[in-house]
C-alpha cells in the first residue's frame, strides 16, 4: 500500500513541477466559463440597421426612434436608395436595411404604405431573429396594438431570460473533464512507454494495474478540481443557478470522469507515441466532444446516422444527464437511462483495456 | 541558397511520416463531408406534446392544425399538464400546449382566451424559436402584413453556405497553427535542434524554411475544401478566388509564426500541445465565427480587435458569401498584413541558437 501511495505522490509530482502545464490545467476551464458564459451569446444585441426612405415624415421618424430606443438595434446610417444599403450590407457596415415606400406617413390607412426589411442572411439564424424582432416592433408601431381574441402566452421553461451560459455550462463541462481526464492521461502513460521509463516501472514490485490506477489518480483529482472551478464559476458570476441536488450532480459527474479516464487509458494501450496518442486524443475525443455532443449542435438537427454516431459520443449523454439535473431540476431516478449508458461504457472501456494491456516488455 | 535545403529537409521530414501525408488529405476531406451536416443551427424536430382541457370541436380543429404541421413532431396528448411536464423532464417533449378549459366558449363570447405554450429553453434559441413558430399556429394572424423580408446574399437560409468558409478557417489555422507548434519542440525533444544550432544557418532562414511548407500544405487544404464545397453542397465563392488564397496565405504566415512562437517557448510537446489549444479555442470563441461579435459584451469586442482570426472570418465571409472584392476588405486585409509582420518578427527574434 505504501508503495502505491508512493506510485500517487511521483505522478502527482510529475504533474505540479511542470508549471506551465498545470496552469493551463487549470486556467484554461476559468478563462473558458468566462468566454462561454459572457462572449459566446446568440441573443440580438446593437444589430446595425440602414434606413432607406426617400423622405422623412412623422411615421418613419417615431418607427425609427422606436427601433433605435430598443437594445436590439442601433440605426448607424440613413440612405436615400436601396443600393446603397445594399453595397453597406455588402462591406459588413451594417446588418440589416429597412426600407420605406415613398411617402409612407400619406399612404398609411390606404395599404399603400409598406415596409421591406433587407436582412443579411449570411448567418440564417441570426437573419431571421433580427427581421422576427425588427417587424414586431414595426408592426406594434404601426398598428393601435388592438386586443385580438384569441393569443397565446409563452413561458420559457427552466431559462426564461434565455441565458446562453445555461446551455453552454454543462457542454464546457463535459469538455474540459474530457481534455483533463482522457488526453492528459493518455499522453502520460504514453509519454513513459516513449522515454522508455515505463521499463523501470514495470520491474518494481508494484502490479502493473497498481501502476497504472496510480496515473490516473492525480487526474481524478485534478478533474475535480476544475469541477467545482467550473460550478463556483457557474454559480457566483454567470449565474447559473443548480436546480437539481448537488449531490446527484457529483454522481454523474463522476461517473463521466470514470468514463473519461478508461478511454485515455484505452488510447494509451493502443498507441506508441506521444504524437499519435495526442492526435488520437484529439481527433476521435475532442472533436466528438465539441461537436457531436450536443454542446452547441442539437443532436437532433443532425442528419440520422449522425446522431447515431453522437449516442456514441460519452460527452453526449454526459451533457444531457447535467442539463436535466442542473438546469431542470429533475431527480437522478429522471437521468437513469444516461446513468446506464455510462456505467455499461465505463465497464466495457475498462476490460478491453485492462485486457490489452501488456504487463510483459516486447 | 541554404534555404532551398532547408525546405526540401522539412518536405521530406514530411512527406516520410507514415501519418502526416495521409492526414493532410484525408483530414480535410473527412471534416468537409461531415461537420457541414453537424454544425447546423437550424431548429428541426422539436417534439410538441398538447394538453386539451377544453375538448370542443374548437379545439380539435387546433390539435389537428398542430398535428398537421410538419415543423413540430407531434408526441401525441397529455392528460394534464403536470404529466407533460413530467415528459418534458424526460426529455420526451420539447414544447407543450395548453388549451384552457372554456376556450371555445371564451372566444365566442369575446373574452380572453389563452394558450399556454411552455417550452423547454435550456437552449434559448431553441426555446424562443419553437414557442414564436407554435404561436403562429395557433393564434390566427390578422389580415395581410405590410412588412417583407428580403433574405440578401443567403436566399435559400441555407447554414451550410455560412458555415463552410468558417471551417476552411477553421482547418487552415489548425493545419498551420499545430503542425508547427509541435514541430520545433519535437526537434527539441528528439535531440536534432542541437544540429541546426551548430551549422551555419541563420534564424532568419531556419524560420523561413519551417515556415514555407506549411503555406504550401495550407493551400492545399484550401484548394480541397474548394472542390469538395463546390463538388458535393454546390457552393461557390461569390467574390474573387484570388482574393481568398491572400487572404489564406496571410492568415498561413500568422497562423504558423504564433505555432512556432509557442514551440520555441515550450520545452515538451505536451506543453507546446495545450497553450496552442488554448490560443486556438480563444481565437475562434473570440472571432464571431459562431456567434455574431456585436451580441457580445464591450471587454469582449475590444478582445476581438487583437484577434487576428476576427479580421480573417470577417474578410472570408464578406468576399466568400457576400461577394466583395479587395477593396470591401480593405480594412481587415492592413490589419492581417500588420499582425503578420509582427508575428513573423516575433518567430524569427524568440528563436534562440544558444541556450
Amino acid at each position: 500500500m505504501t508503495t502505491f501511495i508512493s506510485f500517487i505522490i511521483k505522478e502527482a509530482r510529475h504533474i505540479l513541477r511542470d508549471r506551465r502545464t498545470l496552469l493551463i490545467l487549470i486556467g484554461m476551464p476559468i478563462v473558458m466559463m468566462f468566454l462561454f458564459g459572457f462572449a459566446i451569446t446568440t441573443e440580438v444585441r446593437n444589430v446595425r440597421i440602414v434606413l432607406v426612405s426617400s423622405s422623412i415624415d412623422k411615421t418613419t421618424q417615431k418607427i425609427a426612434n422606436r427601433l433605435d430606443a430598443s437594445t436590439y438595434f442601433n440605426i448607424t446610417a440613413m440612405t436615400r436608395n436601396t443600393d446603397e444599403a445594399k453595397t453597406m450590407l455588402e462591406g459588413n457596415k451594417a446588418e440589416m436595411a429597412i426600407v420605406f415606400s415613398p411617402d409612407f406617413a400619406s399612404h398609411i390607412y390606404d395599404g399603400e404604405a409598406r415596409v421591406q426589411i433587407i436582412a443579411d442572411c449570411a448567418d440564417p439564424n441570426m437573419a431571421i431573429q433580427q427581421s422576427n424582432y425588427a417587424s414586431q416592433i414595426i408592426l406594434s408601431e404601426l398598428t393601435s396594438a388592438g386586443a385580438s381574441n384569441g393569443s397565446a402566452l409563452i413561458k420559457l421553461m427552466y431559462n426564461p431570460r434565455m441565458e446562453s451560459a445555461y446551455n453552454f455550462v454543462p457542454g464546457v463541462m463535459g469538455m474540459i473533464l474530457m481534455i483533463i481526464c482522457a488526453m492528459m492521461t493518455s499522453i502520460s502513460i504514453v509519454r513513459e512507454k516513449e522515454r522508455g521509463t515505463m521499463e523501470i516501472l514495470l520491474v518494481s514490485p508494484v502490479r502493473p494495474i497498481l501502476i497504472i490506477i496510480a496515473k490516473m489518480i492525480p487526474y481524478l483529482v485534478l478533474g475535480i478540481v476544475d469541477l467545482i472551478f467550473i460550478l463556483t464559476i457557474s454559480y457566483f458570476v454567470l449565474h447559473v443557478p443548480i436546480a437539481g441536488s448537488l449531490l446527484s450532480l457529483s454522481a454523474v459527474s463522476i461517473l463521466f470522469i470514470i468514463v473519461a479516464l478508461s478511454l485515455g487509458l484505452l488510447i494509451s494501450v493502443l498507441t506508441e507515441t506521444q504524437v499519435a496518442a495526442m492526435l488520437a486524443s484529439g481527433m476521435m475525443l475532442l472533436m466528438p466532444s465539441i461537436l457531436m455532443s450536443g454542446m452547441i449542435y442539437p443532436i437532433e438537427s443532425m442528419p440520422v446516422v449522425l446522431q447515431f454516431i453522437a449516442h456514441l459520443v460519452p460527452a453526449s449523454w454526459f451533457i444531457s444527464a447535467c442539463r436535466k439535473i442542473m438546469i431542470m431540476g429533475v431527480s437522478i431516478t429522471m437521468v437513469w437511462k444516461e446513468v446506464c449508458v455510462m456505467t455499461i461504457m465505463a465497464i466495457l472501456l475498462l476490460t478491453i483495456s485492462l485486457k490489452k494491456f501488456k504487463k510483459r516488455l516486447e | 541558397m541554404i534555404l532551398r535545403y532547408l525546405i526540401e529537409k522539412e518536405f521530406k521530414q514530411i512527406r516520410r511520416n507514415a501519418f502526416l501525408p495521409k492526414m493532410i488529405i484525408m483530414f480535410p476531406i473527412v471534416i468537409m463531408l461531415v461537420i457541414p451536416w453537424i454544425t447546423n443551427l437550424e431548429i428541426k424536430n422539436i417534439s410538441l406534446l398538447v394538453v386539451d382541457n377544453d375538448r370542443t370541436t374548437t379545439s380539435q380543429r387546433l390539435v389537428h392544425e398542430m398535428e398537421a404541421s410538419n415543423y413540430f413532431i407531434f408526441k401525441g396528448m397529455s392528460s394534464s399538464y403536470d404529466e407533460a411536464v413530467k415528459e418534458m423532464e424526460k426529455g420526451n417533449a420539447d414544447i407543450i400546449a395548453v388549451i384552457p378549459q372554456h376556450y371555445s366558449r371564451d372566444l365566442v363570447n369575446a373574452r380572453p382566451a389563452h394558450i399556454l405554450i411552455a417550452s423547454n429553453s435550456v437552449n434559448g434559441t431553441k426555446g424562443s424559436m419553437g414557442a414564436a413558430y407554435l404561436s403562429n399556429i395557433v393564434v390566427p394572424s390578422t389580415g395581410k402584413l405590410p412588412i417583407s423580408v428580403l433574405n440578401l446574399f443567403n436566399t435559400y437560409q441555407d447554414y451550410k453556405v455560412f458555415m463552410i468558409p468558417a471551417l476552411m478557417a477553421i482547418l487552415l489555422i489548425l493545419f498551420c497553427g499545430f503542425m508547427p507548434a509541435l514541430n520545433i519542440v519535437g526537434e527539441k525533444e528528439v535531440g536534432t535542434i542541437e544540429q541546426i544550432n551548430v551549422t551555419p544557418v541563420g534564424k532568419f532562414s531556419f524560420i523561413m524554411a519551417k515556415i514555407i511548407p506549411y503555406w504550401v500544405i495550407g493551400l492545399v487544404v484550401m484548394t480541397i475544401c474548394f472542390i469538395l464545397s463546390w463538388a458535393v453542397y454546390g457552393i461557390t465563392s461569390a467574390g474573387p478566388l484570388a482574393v481568398i488564397y491572400l487572404l489564406a496565405i496571410i492568415m498561413a504566415l500568422i497562423m504558423s509564426s504564433l505555432g512556432l512562437i509557442i514551440s520555441n517557448y515550450s520545452s515538451t510537446m505536451q506543453q507546446a500541445m495545450l497553450v496552442m489549444w488554448f490560443c486556438m479555442v480563444c481565437f475562434i470563441l473570440l472571432s464571431g465565427l459562431f456567434t455574431p461579435v456585436r451580441s457580445m459584451p464591450d471587454w469582449a469586442q475590444y478582445l476581438t480587435e487583437i484577434n487576428p482570426m476576427h479580421y480573417f472570418i470577417d474578410a472570408m465571409r464578406i468576399v466568400f458569401i457576400r461577394g466583395g472584392s479587395l477593396f470591401e476588405i480593405m480594412p481587415q486585409f492592413i490589419a492581417l498584413m500588420s499582425f503578420s509582420a509582427v508575428m513573423g518578427t516575433w518567430a524569427v527574434v524568440s528563436y534562440k541558437k544558444n541556450n
